[in-house]
């Protein structure tokens, strides 16, 4: 049962147990069906002839994830915490930029992973071998985590303030722009064997994001690549956006990404009136 | 991009405004797309239907009000339509563009009885 919103649902498991979430997605499918008896009960119960009629509703479609999103960015705020949104295409290297990141910051932050994955708990895995905690949300059938799972996640991990929180979202670089979880900023990562026009090609993520990453630069004198050609895309899509190129891999360029990261913790620190 | 999920919101205001206001059966539903929300029209009708299967909203015709995108050009100081994010300033040929509208998807409104 959930604090939040009190819906009852079997998202969220540790995946301690290997047959966990087939059970939570049986369970959700069930109810699903059972929703719909009801409706249909209603309906045939209803009388006869009534008069059409116009209701005006004039509501965001998101409405529901954004009320969320903003209970999420209420919990992180009065705790001084800071939640970053990590959004990219699936093999850009994020869960290995987050391992290499939190092996060098561990031992001045408290930091915990939310893993969004369709399926395995392979990524939460691979955090928790670093020693911080990670819980694995697997969507199923969905291409992206929203507000209401994140809210979930948060109650199970119970952080500390000032917390890093990093949510690694689904490997998709289209629907997960569109679901506001609460986070401070989403930042976008790229890496330069995907082709430097993602950013036209997928516009709605780099002009979500307020970082992105050019990731695996180790890579680049083997392949065409063009850096400038690829940052100057993602400014005509976002001309906000900042650019910081790494490779989580040799490590290069990974000061930079820490530098802002300790940045944006002491602006989570400050309490704003 | 995620339609299924979105007509499934619409779908749950649609039932939490039948309570409120006091509605059996929806017979059309008006949504406002902007031609910047990252929508599609036709995956939406095709969502639409499925995801409405045996609900108050079975059968229900949608209609879809496009809303072109407009952004405010900095260097400019005014108001231009653009078709896509990246899109420059027809005028001065700048990409320092604020979107200020055409990025909804709202339900605007419904017939039903």
């Amino acid at each position: 049962m959930c604090g939040v919103c009190g819906c009852g649902e079997g998202h969220i498991h540790s995946h301690d147990e290997p047959h966990d979430h087939e059970h939570a997605h049986e369970h959700s499918h069930d109810h699903g069906h059972h929703h719909h008896h009801e409706h249909s009960a209603e309906h045939s119960h209803a009388p006869g002839l009534t008069q059409a009629r116009m209701v005006q509703i004039e509501q965001d479609i998101l409405a529901k994830n954004n009320r969320y999103a903003d209970e999420n960015r209420r919990y992180f705020s009065e705790r001084g915490m800071l939640a970053l949104n990590l959004v990219s295409s699936p093999g850009s290297g994020k869960t290995t930029l987050l391992t290499e990141t939190i092996l060098r910051l561990k031992d001045e932050l408290s930091i915990a992973v939310i893993e969004g994955d369709q399926q395995t708990a392979r990524d939460a895995d691979r955090i928790r071998a670093t020693g911080v905690p990670a819980l694995q949300i697997n969507t199923g059938k969905g291409c992206h985590l929203d507000a209401h799972r994140v809210g979930h996640g948060l109650e199970s991990l119970n952080l500390p303030e000032h917390s890093l929180l990093f949510i690694e979202n689904v490997g998709n670089l289209v629907c997960p722009s569109a679901f506001d979880l609460g986070e401070a900023h989403k930042v976008v990562i790229l890496s330069v064997t995907e082709g430097e026009d993602k950013p036209i090609k997928y516009p709605d993520m780099f002009h979500a994001a307020d970082l992105m990453i050019l990731n695996k630069t180790d890579l680049l004198p083997y392949l065409d690549f063009d850096s400038a050609q690829c940052i100057q895309y993602a400014k005509q899509v976002n001309p906000r956006i900042k650019v910081l190129s790494l490779s989580a891999k040799t490590g290069e360029g990974m000061d930079n990404w820490l530098t802002w990261l300790r940045a944006e913790m002491a602006l989570q620190r400050i309490a704003y009136a | 991009m995620h339609e299924m999920s979105l007509c499934e919101s619409v779908l749950q205001i649609i039932e939490q405004q039948a309570k409120a206001q006091q509605f059996a059966k929806v017979k059309t539903v008006w949504l406002e797309i902007g031609a910047l929300s990252g929508v599609e029209a036709d995956a939406m009708h095709f969502s639409f239907e499925v995801v409405m299967q045996g609900s108050l909203a079975d059968q229900a015709k949608l209609e879809i009000i496009e809303v072109p995108g407009l952004a405010w050009c900095m260097p400019c100081g005014c108001e231009v339509l653009v078709q896509q994010l990246y899109d420059e300033c027809p005028h001065c040929g700048s990409h320092q563009l604020q979107i200020v509208d055409g990025d909804q998807m709202r339900i605007k409104e419904l017939e039903v009885e």
